[in-house]
């Protein structure tokens, strides 16, 4: 089944505001970063957008922070940036931390049809709050529910007209569980190659999974903290 | 003398054996895998999504596609493999990773820790700190024994927001290496030169002194 759109802005048709996104990435690494430069272009507001991080200010999901286009953020981190800071102190922005176990695990129950599941993380802290709590083998657990969206952005490697994907080293992270849980799924690839070209055995996240696929134009790929050492 | 962040990185060390698979957290835990006792391997994983992390790239050689957890740049080692975030955090949660290194900015003598808020002050989240107090078997914590203020981040109990509760087995500071068990710290190596009535001084939790307690050879 042919996924192919042509480009970014075809791939947004349907995004309105007060929607829930669902944003691949962790930190700036693996970011659908054409989308999210259209997202800005269209001016969509009031979004609930998951995501593991929130940007920095000036690239990744702190683009859509300065426009004021989010409502609310569900994250694990959201170091790093001062607007969001601002915004979250001042009441502006609504946050949700959870643990990054959690949320990747609740975006994978959401796509994996689990309404909810036991984890350990976060008992007796303020996570739990209002969390129904049960005792497996002795341990206290707390129940967290999946999380699904409207739509969900994702970015890979390599994809192909299926809508099949290979993500690349750490910028796989959230991604794969991300193109699972969201109602249409987004994958903005840097390679787009025809049905049969990608190994089957290699694929990461299976076409069944993503309803809409484009090449980025053009990947920034910008570096949060360069290391290195001396040769 | 106190021992500096190398310092303590490097008693931490001391602790691996052969075969582990190890979470380091960020800042001077990452500091360990810089000194890890001849004739032993172990693996270095990075919740984000690597098991084998190495050192990091040459100069020129970053690639914005291979980070660790502090979004550091990074390689690969021989026999490294990537996966996604839940995963990763099945093997956190599963148990298949041995030790967690991790800071805290308080521990309390019942074993919980703080580390990723200072309410009115500071919100950067718990990234994957809650996923991996809450499973691991084994968790030292590398830290100081004071803040900036002088006062003990040894607690009776801990004042800010939980992380974890009666999860830390070991703690690592400037001045001792502790153990947290029935309740207590016990005090087991003092830093090289650091006495005994230093440590109890900064110490506000309660603090087991056995009759002898051993400098730490780094």
């Amino acid at each position: 089944m042919n996924k192919v759109v042509s480009n970014v802005s075809e791939a947004l048709k349907g995004i309105e505001d007060n929607m829930t996104l669902m944003v691949g990435g962790f930190g700036l690494c693996g970011i659908p970063e054409n989308s999210i430069a259209e997202l800005v272009k269209l001016g969509v507001k009031n979004l609930t957008c998951i995501s593991n991080n929130a940007g920095v200010d000036n690239f990744g999901l702190g683009l859509l922070l300065q426009q004021k286009q989010v409502k609310k953020m569900i994250s694990s981190y959201v170091g790093e940036n001062d607007e969001f800071e601002r915004q979250m102190l001042s009441g502006e922005l609504e946050v949700d931390l959870i643990p990054q176990g959690s949320l990747a695990e609740r975006c994978r129950a959401g796509g994996a049809g689990i309404p909810a599941f036991f984890t350990p993380a976060g008992y007796g802290t303020e996570v739990a709050e209002g969390k129904e709590v049960r005792v497996f083998n002795g341990k206290p657990h707390i129940l967290e529910s999946a999380l699904t969206a409207d739509f969900a952005i994702v970015k890979a490697w390599k994809g192909d007209t299926e809508g099949n994907l290979v993500f690349k080293a750490t910028a796989r992270n959230f991604n794969p569980m991300m193109a699972m849980a969201g109602k249409i799924t987004i994958a903005e690839v840097e390679e787009l190659v025809p049905a049969g070209e990608l190994d089957p055995n290699q694929i990461h996240t299976p076409g069944i999974f993503v309803q809409r696929i484009f090449q980025g134009e053009k990947f920034e790929k910008r570096i949060e903290q360069r290391t290195v050492r001396s040769k | 003398m106190a021992l500096d962040k190398v310092g303590i990185a490097k008693r931490i060390a001391q602790e691996l054996k052969d075969g582990w698979y190890v979470n380091l957290g960020i800042g001077i835990p990452t500091l360990v895998a810089n000194y890890i006792p001849e004739g032993i391997e172990v693996e270095f994983q990075s919740e984000n999504g690597i098991l084998g992390m190495g050192p990091f790239p040459f100069e020129g050689e970053e690639d914005a596609d291979l980070i660790n957890a502090g979004k550091q740049t990074i390689t690969a080692t021989k026999g490294a493999v990537f996966f996604d975030s839940a995963m990763s955090f099945a093997m956190i949660r599963g148990q298949h990773v041995q030790l967690t290194v991790l800071g805290a900015m308080e521990v309390s003598q019942n074993g919980d820790i703080a580390n990723w808020k200072i309410p009115g002050k500071m919100v950067k989240g718990m990234g994957g700190a809650m996923d991996l107090v809450a499973s691991a078997d084994n968790i030292i914590v590398a830290m100081m024994h004071s803040n900036k203020a002088g006062e003990s981040k040894i607690l009776k109990e801990c004042t800010l927001p939980l992380t974890g509760v009666g999860c830390v087995k070991k703690v690592v500071t400037e001045l001792a290496v502790m153990e947290i068990k029935d309740g207590k710290f016990h005090l087991i190596e003092r830093a090289p030169g650091v006495s005994v009535e230093e440590i109890i001084s900064k110490t506000e939790g309660d603090l087991v002194v056995p009759d002898n307690v051993p400098e730490m050879v780094l």
